[in-house]
């Protein structure tokens, strides 16, 4: 049963990854590429029209999270306060950013709230990575320090940055260089994925140059991967243990590197759409694979003390796991239908609607 | 210790009170969003779809701050009260997972499709995308009402050995006899918001003689809406709320309504008072005698408990606040049932858009139902203290066992800022549409 929850959550985060990912990618893109106004708008829009409803994701899998596993929400999301509460600031100012645009015709007004757009994306997206690379790389669960726990075992707080910013300290801080690593291959994956949808989605005069991109951070996509499977490997040589024993879990890296080999080949096809589903691929290979090497563990204990927090430590009981059940099938479902009929609303090229606004 | 649970309150009172700005216009709106809508199927008059777009738009400028500003309070469990969600998760989860899963989706998804999709879908169709926004809203009140509920009184639970509240009837949950007389008060003080913004609006437009057939058409619905919503809330739902409270919190009974000594027989019924904390009495009291006691069980010498019963642990923290919220809720309940009246009745007079000063009052009246929404809550998160589970978990127990105050008050700090910027652009935003009306010209 815990297995289940795990992976329906995990599920709906990936969903949550790859749809409000390439919100993010299209924010990154925005920042750095757009230039001319009618490219910002439309862009803007690109990401503008979708980010609530992909949102609903994020919020529908904190719930289950909060329902299924209560202690691991209790034990990360205060243990991460600082971290949290600031991407909690940038989910606001992203969409506030996105909203306020349009509201008023002066070019300064605009400017800010692209700004606003641009970085809190560009910084969500990081911070994002960084979360990844904080769970396969373990905390220091408990607190322990100089031989005593000062937290009780399944807890922990950890600051934003020791001054070491090595992941092997005693009490390695949120960011270190190989949580660095993670955020920005995180930044590189949604910026490939919110190229191929701003491609997808709009006629924008930058698409040209969209498409040599995606071919360039493809490039580098791949050489950060290899660096920081072997950093990775550096930090816990253990990493990839759970693919020997379990080999059938190969099938997420493999999965990871059939959207990586595809969108280097990007100039092959003309294909657009593909190259969505490649970025999208590249998402949930990754997010699958890291959390893969550590199944069952959700997060890893840097001490030999405190035991690490596993779906089976942090679950509620047999009897909630299972009458949520219920629900959430006819929530799943009712989720893919409400999504369904939203795409097909708002199918094609975002500058060929006519939504009179 | 103590500043901390201080500076976790705090923070938790803040950005549940921005956040519920939105949600009670929202709710309500809605309805009267399918009304209108509802009228122009029927008799196909342009301007009652057209108030119903109208409308929409201000609901949607408010979701989307309910939005922004509601992920927050969902993270905040973790966040700051790491403990509560550790050791109640398992069933407050349940209904909190419900939510996002059937009424945030729905209200979104929705939302989307009656903004831009009434050329796509035809008027039907469109009607049944309001009637589902309309529903989304409500299930995200219900489902929020139910998690309260549990916390108020908690239902169909066991406690492990090592403290965990973990559930055993599912059903139970819905089944709280707290839950329903709380959801009903709760939508019925919602409506009574939102038709006080619809009929503020309409009085504007009158007033400042633009889009004058709108607002009379805004200020008529408001105000039969409102008269309905006002009467509503004070009887049943308040009413059977207090009985609840009376019932299952009788020391946060005695704390609201200012008992601070048991009578021998029938209770007073305070209308105005100052709670004196030091001589434990209410000073300059206004009050009559008996009628507490007729109200609650419906026999003039019944005795109800005053807080010299209770031990001082099992009493509220915050007395007078608690006092003064539900006394303020009451009291501005009272003047809207008066000011609705009159404006029905001049309505019904066919004289209601000749008298300025009443006009002038109703387009004023605007912050009050927001005050009393408020102030309704903190009655009930305030009577619940100290307990964040009703006789179970103390609100210091619930608290993150590893975050510091510093951090929190960094963090409170932030948020205040935030939503300054954020209340000021939604003031803008709001303004605007207003501004434009109903039919804005170059579309």
């Amino acid at each position: 049963m815990e297995i289940f929850w795990y992976l329906l959550i995990t599920l709906v985060l990936i969903i949550f990854f790859i749809l409000d990912g390439y919100d993010f990618g299209t924010g990154i893109i925005h920042l750095f590429l757009a230039k001319k106004e009618k490219d910002k708008e439309v862009i803007a829009k690109a990401a503008g029209l979708f980010w609530d409803s992909n949102e609903v994701w994020f919020v529908a899998a904190g719930g289950m999270l909060f329902m299924a596993f209560p202690t691991y929400y209790a034990s990360v999301f205060s243990g991460f306060y600082l971290p949290l509460i600031i991407v909690l600031w940038l989910i606001i100012f992203r969409a506030i950013g996105l909203e306020l645009r349009a509201q008023f015709p002066y070019e300064m007004w605009k400017n800010i709230w692209d700004k606003a757009f641009g970085v809190s994306s560009l910084l969500l997206a990081l911070f994002f990575g960084i979360a990844l690379g904080n769970i396969v790389r373990g905390v220091n669960l408990g607190g322990f320090e100089n031989g005593v726990s000062a937290y009780e075992a399944h807890y922990f707080f950890l600051p934003l940055w020791n001054s070491s910013f090595s992941p092997l300290a005693e009490n390695p801080g949120v960011i270190d260089w190989f949580t660095i690593i993670i955020g920005i291959i995180s930044v590189v994956t949604l910026s490939l994925h919110g190229a191929n949808w701003i491609i997808l989605k709009t006629n924008a005069s930058i698409n040209q140059q969209l498409k040599k991109l995606v071919f360039k951070l493809s490039i580098v996509q791949a050489i950060l991967t290899f660096f920081s499977l072997f950093i990775w490997f550096k930090v816990n040589p253990n990493c990839f243990n759970n693919f020997l024993d379990k080999p059938y879990l190969v099938v997420f890296p493999l999965i990871y590197f059939t959207g990586l080999v595809g969108l280097i080949l990007v100039k092959k096809h003309q294909n657009f759409s593909r190259n969505f589903i490649f970025s999208s691929l590249l998402i949930f290979g990754g997010i699958a694979s890291s959390l893969a090497s550590i199944f069952p563990v959700i997060l890893p204990s840097t001490n030999n003390v405190n035991a690490p927090l596993t779906i089976y430590n942090t679950s509620t009981t047999n009897y909630g796991l299972s009458v949520a059940l219920n629900w959430a099938i006819v929530g799943i479902i009712l989720m893919i239908a409400y999504f369904i009929i939203q795409k097909r609303l708002r199918k094609g090229k975002i500058d060929e609607m006519d939504y009179g606004h | 210790m103590e500043d901390m649970i201080f500076y976790d309150r705090l923070q938790f009172a803040f950005t549940i009170t921005f956040h519920y700005i939105f949600p009670q216009l929202t709710m309500g709106l809605s309805l009267i969003i399918v009304y209108f809508k509802w009228k122009y199927l029927r008799n196909k008059t342009e301007k009652y779809n057209d108030a119903a777009k109208f409308f929409m738009k201000i609901f949607a400028i408010n979701f989307t701050m309910g939005v922004v500003t509601g992920i927050p309070m969902e993270f905040q469990f973790g966040t700051n009260w790491a403990k509560f969600s550790e050791l109640t998760g398992g069933i407050i989860g349940q209904t909190l997972a419900m939510e996002g899963m059937f009424s945030f989706f729905l209200e979104s998804s929705f939302l989307a499709l009656f903004l831009f999709g009434e050329k796509l879908m035809g008027q039907k169709l469109h009607f049944l995308t309001g009637f589902l926004v309309f529903l989304g809203s409500w299930a995200s009140g219900y489902f929020i009402l139910a998690t309260n509920a549990w916390m108020q009184h908690p239902v169909g639970y066991e406690i492990l050995d090592n403290g965990k509240f973990v559930l055993t009837h599912f059903s139970e949950l819905f089944k709280n006899p707290w839950l329903l007389p709380a959801f009903l008060h709760n939508q019925a003080a919602s409506l009574v918001t939102s038709s006080f913004v619809v009929a503020s609006i309409g009085t504007f437009y009158v007033l400042r003689k633009k889009h004058i057939e709108f607002g009379k058409l805004f200020l008529k619905t408001g105000v039969i809406f409102g008269l309905i919503s006002t009467l509503a809330v004070a009887f049943p739902t308040g009413d059977w709320n207090a009985k609840n409270v009376a019932k299952y919190q009788p020391a946060t009974f005695a704390a609201m309504e200012g008992i601070f000594e048991t009578e021998h027989a029938g209770s007073e019924i305070v209308l105005v008072g100052q709670p004196n904390m030091v001589e434990k009495k209410l000073d300059n009291k206004i009050a009559v005698p008996n009628v507490l006691s007729f109200l609650t069980y419906q026999e003039w010498d019944k005795q109800i408990l005053g807080m010299d019963k209770f031990k001082k642990e099992e009493l509220p923290d915050n007395i007078p606040a608690l006092y003064y919220s539900y006394h303020i809720m009451v009291g501005l309940g009272t003047i809207f049932i008066g000011i609705m009246a009159l404006a029905v009745f001049f309505l019904w007079r066919k004289k209601l858009f000749t008298i300025k000063p009443l006009l002038w009052t109703i387009m004023f009246l605007v912050p009050f139902p927001y005050i009393a929404n408020i102030t309704g809550w903190y009655v009930a998160e305030l009577g619940r203290q100290p307990y964040l589970v009703y006789g179970l978990l103390r609100t210091k127990e619930g608290i993150s066992p590893t975050v510091s105050s510093g951090n929190t008050l960094f963090t409170l700090l932030g948020f205040v800022a935030l939503y300054m910027l954020l209340g000021l652009l939604f003031l803008v935003l709001v303004g605007k549409t207003i501004h434009q009306g109903p039919k804005p010209q170059n579309h």
